[in-house]
């Protein structure tokens, strides 16, 4: 454990760490965030009514829309001065999600890395190969920052060049590897391609998050690296990655509770639901500076478990995200909303476009077909009319989404319909 | 010219059946035929006795069809027949989009149907060498 103090700390003493600084978190907001001000307002409710951790079920709820109506800083409790560090997401859907952070936001995310590398075998003996992304997106340094805390060796290789990757893990020893499953599978895959096994390598761990995964996943990763496998999970809007993670017991993923407040909701009526049910993950952060969140609904749908875990952790365990409370697709990494396919359509075709889009897994690597019913305004009578057609729907797709597809064009009402809509997302991948 | 119905197919069984069907059962005749394809979808392309009938009872079946305008010509059955036409459209600058042929029976001549980048240029080009070229009705009483 890196931080027994606080990560075995007894329930009753977390729960009044966690009451004052919510109290605090509150009051920073309330003071410093319009948004926030008017929205207890009209709610009719005050920092100083919560007078208990059960209080926070009264508060209004924080959405990623919130977050883009204030681009960029509109939500931020301190000046730019004070803000020392900018994340944000791709912005696929026209205004990206900014997200900032203070020195002090800085060494929180550091300190949880530091617990969720501890708990997935890391030590400063440990030589941690991060593949994450560097850069805007959060998985890259958030690791990094983490894994440097606990005094490990850091190789920052970031994404790409698998073989290179993998000479690396070998000649430099690795001994953690830190990037998305669905790559993970990829370097293994990688390394019979270039006939090493994985014996001649010194992994032992890896930590996989940023796209969900299975279970059917994990054993396959475990036997092909032949390491453990663990689980991460963050968002950039609560911190990024360390939101929670697995411990060896391998049995849910903790939330540093000393700086999160875990909630499950029903994600139609808003109301929380009691431990264990499942539901949608709403986070409130209890200390960060930059930008705090009150009640912020992941779309993640989870479940709590508040048991004492065999590791000696008593913060909360969250099951393994099952699946989103919108339509949102998680594909090779990449967040894609089928109304931004639509949107790409109906910029094509002019008129209301009917379209599916089945994902897949072909061994490592998402798929994406979008099938699209052809409608009079796209038809044309040549063959390259039509596959013109294809090539500029995959164009703007890979140009707006940054991801390829394959597009399949369609008869008219051959895509299956329920009551009249067509069923939008065929996802056969198995999480 | 001549109304080609031009119909979007996808690759898949039964397809070009229910084509067939939906015109029998209008009492619509099919005069020649043709398939572009690519491993997907393929277009149908078809010369009918009627061919606003046709498109109407296609789209109410739930087709995605369009009429397009082609121009059809004689060609003699010898050897370097149609190679003595195309020469005119190249000599005109004007591209075949794409064409197709079938034999008039009992006529000796083969109809070639082509649909041209410029039509208006290409029946210029081909009147210009005394090309003769065939009015529609004609193609739909056959």
């Amino acid at each position: 454990m890196w931080n027994p103090k606080y990560e075995a700390m007894e329930k009753e003493q977390l729960e009044k760490l966690q009451f004052l600084r919510l109290k605090n978190t509150l009051e920073r907001v309330n003071t410093m965030v319009p948004h926030y001000r008017e929205l207890f307002k009209k709610e009719g409710i005050e920092p100083g009514d919560i007078k208990s951790l059960s209080d926070l079920s009264h508060l209004p709820f924080t959405y990623k829309d919130d977050l883009r109506d204030h681009f960029p800083f509109g939500l931020f409790t301190t000046d730019l001065g004070e803000v020392v560090r900018i994340h944000s997401s791709t912005g696929t859907t026209g205004i990206p999600t900014v997200v900032g952070y203070t020195q002090n936001d800085l060494n929180v995310w550091s300190e949880i890395m530091a617990r969720a590398l501890v708990s997935a075998e890391g030590s400063k003996d440990s030589v941690i190969h991060i593949a994450y992304g560097y850069g805007l997106f959060t998985g890259g340094l958030g690791v990094h920052y983490g894994a440097e805390n606990i005094g490990a060796t850091v190789i920052p290789i970031s994404g790409g060049q698998t073989k290179r990757q993998v000479r690396m893990i070998r000649d430099l020893g690795s001994t953690l590897l830190a990037c998305t499953p669905s790559y993970a599978i990829f370097i293994a895959e990688t390394i019979e391609e270039m006939n090493l096994s994985p014996e001649e390598l010194q992994l032992q761990s890896g930590l996989f998050g940023a796209e969900p995964w299975s279970t059917n996943m994990r054993g396959l990763i475990e036997e092909k690296l032949n390491i453990n496998a663990y689980d991460i999970y963050g968002l950039s809007e609560i911190i990024g990655p360390g939101v929670s993670s697995e411990c060896p017991a391998k049995d849910g993923l903790h939330i540093p509770e000393d700086h999160f407040i875990a909630e499950v909701i029903d994600p139609n009526t808003g109301e929380a639901l009691p431990d264990g049910s499942t539901g949608e993950l709403v986070v409130t952060t209890i200390t960060k500076e930059a930008l705090p969140m009150v009640r912020y609904r992941t779309r993640d749908i989870t479940s709590l478990k508040r048991e004492k875990c065999s590791c000696g952790r008593t913060h909360v365990r969250m099951e393994k995200v099952s699946g989103r409370s919108d339509d949102m697709l998680i594909i090779r990494g990449v967040n894609v909303f089928p109304s931004q396919i639509e949107s790409i359509l109906l910029d094509i075709g002019e008129t209301e476009p009917h379209y599916q889009l089945v994902v897949d897994r072909v061994g490592s690597m998402d798929t994406l077909e979008v099938k699209v019913e052809v409608s009079e305004e796209m038809f044309s009578d040549r063959i390259r009319g039509m596959e013109e057609l294809e090539n500029t729907i995959r164009r703007e797709i890979d140009n707006i989404l940054g991801i390829s597809a394959e597009i399949k064009l369609v008869e008219p009402k051959t895509i299956e319909r329920s009551e009249g809509k067509a069923k939008r997302v065929i996802d056969k991948r198995e999480f | 010219m001549v109304k080609q119905i031009s119909v979007f197919l996808e690759n898949k069984c039964g397809r070009l059946v229910k084509v067939t069907q939906v015109l029998g059962k209008h009492n619509i005749n099919i005069r020649a035929l043709t398939i572009a394809d690519t491993s997907d979808f393929g277009i149908l392309r078809i010369i009918v006795d009627q061919p606003e009938k046709a498109h109407q009872v296609l789209k109410e079946e739930g087709f995605i069809a369009s009429e397009t305008e082609v121009i059809a010509i004689e060609v003699s059955d010898d050897p370097g027949g149609l190679a003595g036409i195309l020469s005119y459209l190249e000599e005109a600058d004007v591209n075949i989009e794409y064409l197709y042929s079938f034999v008039e029976k009992p006529a000796q001549d083969a109809l070639i149907l082509m649909r041209l980048e410029d039509n208006e240029k290409g029946v210029e080009a081909l009147k210009k060498n005394n090309v003769k070229i065939i009015e529609g009705e004609r193609i739909y009483s056959l």
